[in-house]
């Protein structure tokens, strides 16, 4: 019988490792660390599994940029961007995991359903490969994650704490990043202006939803961020980035609800099932797979 | 047998292989009961893929001084820090080609503000010293550093970005 590469994947071994994840066994000190009083532990889950998937879906999304990007610096930009908010993601998917939500942090990420993930559209939302657009929705999504890991720094939770206190940070240069592109496209050529415009349009209806808070959130007081607490916040730095840019702000209406739901009820455009056929069609069809 | 802590320090970083994890501040702590141990590390980034092979080269280094055990945990908080790298290590880097971060001390309260033009410190060289250099790529071939080149020598260089 002829020696089929792929056979090592059905193989385990003792130190192996599962094939689409990293092996996965060290033990994240933050992530056991108790419910805060008065916490209901499923509403802390859900929040958990809505900060994770923005920042898995969103990374998803810039990693489609990996041998795509208009010139070698960007590519890494980008890819380095979507490997922070992997980070990000880990973290809290694992805690979710760790609160009921589900096995582990692979188990919520490869084998949920689209009505299942709890990411904002914004996230999801496509580019087709236009640079500007990936621009405006890191712009727009990094300006809002910003805002919401601030007021999280001072959570009642150690993990969110945690993750925030780190993700400040690397969330802030994503953002600064995104800004500069948004200037250099915006006040740029009368096409890079045309089309940063046009992008900044495209991605607008999606804001709507970035400021509505949810029934978790409004359960978690002193927990969870409230995200219409930050559209101050959000308002403010994308006037400055606009007025530099040369850019106007969009007038378009929100995309709007389906019957009041959302995002964060698992409520998803077209565009999240496309992104999780991509991210999860190999973890399915070889579970478990260890090489 | 060899004092725990000074295994663990000693065991290099696979991306910048200059630096000890000492150096770069990244132990947290190192709690060793007979042979059995147990070590505490930091990322300098969430998704820093260079932590898994930190954590098998402790555990590789541990085991080779005679400890049994060995568990390795990692801990987000308080969130490394540039600061954190030693002067050793600082020295180690520049001499190696790569400019070393300046120290920003504590973030002032209130919101972080927008850098919106190319940052104001110019950095130097770390071969010719000039400080007539300029940003090339705000992200580098590792997450933690960034491109730039020097305009007096004309050498391009790594910079380790400051947070």
């Amino acid at each position: 019988m002829s020696e089929n590469v792929y056979d090592s994947l059905a193989e385990t071994h003792e130190d192996g490792q599962w094939a689409f994840g990293t092996g996965f066994e060290d033990v994240q000190e933050e992530i056991t660390a108790p419910v805060p009083d008065g916490v209901d532990a499923a509403d802390l889950a859900q929040y958990c599994l809505m900060l994770g998937d923005d920042a898995l879906i969103c990374a998803q999304r810039l990693s489609e940029w990996v041998a795509n990007a208009p010139e070698l610096e960007e590519e890494v930009a980008l890819a380095n961007t979507a490997l922070d908010l992997l980070g990000q993601a880990r973290v809290l998917l694992a805690r979710a995991a760790h609160l009921g939500a589900g096995a582990d942090e692979d188990a919520l990420a490869f084998q949920r359903a689209e009505s299942e993930f709890r990411n904002v559209a914004l996230a999801e939302i496509g580019d087709d490969l236009d640079f500007a657009r990936a621009i405006a929705r890191l712009l727009l999504f990094s300006t809002w994650r910003l805002a919401l890991l601030e007021q999280l720094v001072t959570s009642r939770d150690p993990v969110l704490a945690a993750v925030a206190g780190k993700g400040v940070k690397e969330v802030a240069y994503h953002r600064d990043h995104a800004a500069q592109w948004t200037v250099r496209l915006g006040d740029g050529t009368d096409v890079s202006h045309t089309r940063m415009q046009a992008a900044l349009d495209a991605a607008w209806p999606y804001v709507d939803e970035l400021f509505r808070t949810s029934e978790v959130e409004a359960r978690l007081p002193g927990v969870a961020a409230d995200p219409a607490e930050t559209r101050g916040a959000v308002d403010a730095v994308l006037d400055q980035v606009l007025a530099a840019a040369t850019l106007t702000r969009p007038s378009r209406p929100g995309a709007g609800t389906i019957g009041g739901r959302g995002g964060r009820q698992g409520v998803h455009t077209e565009a999240l099932g496309h992104v999780l056929a991509e991210m999860q069609s190999l973890a399915r069809q070889h579970p478990g797979a260890a090489w | 047998m060899v004092s725990a802590r000074s295994v663990a320090a000693a065991v290099v970083d696979p991306e910048m292989p200059m630096l000890t994890l000492d150096d770069l501040g990244v132990l947290r702590d190192v709690r060793a009961a007979g042979d059995a141990v147990t070590v505490t590390i930091t990322p300098t980034y969430s998704g820093c893929p260079a932590l898994e092979a930190i954590r098998d080269d402790l555990r590789a280094a541990l085991t080779e001084a005679g400890y049994r055990s060995v568990e390795v945990r990692t801990a987000l908080s308080p969130p490394w820090s540039t600061d954190w790298i030693s002067d050793a290590g600082r020295a180690k880097l520049a001499e190696h080609g790569i400019a070393p971060p300046g120290r920003i001390g504590p973030r002032a309260a209130g919101p972080i503000p927008l850098t919106l033009g190319r940052p104001p410190a110019r950095v130097a060289c770390p071969r010719c010293g000039s400080t007539a250099t300029e940003e090339l790529s705000r992200f580098g071939p590792t997450a933690c550093t960034a491109l730039h080149r020097c305009t007096a020598c004309r050498e391009p260089f790594e910079h380790v970005k400051e947070i």
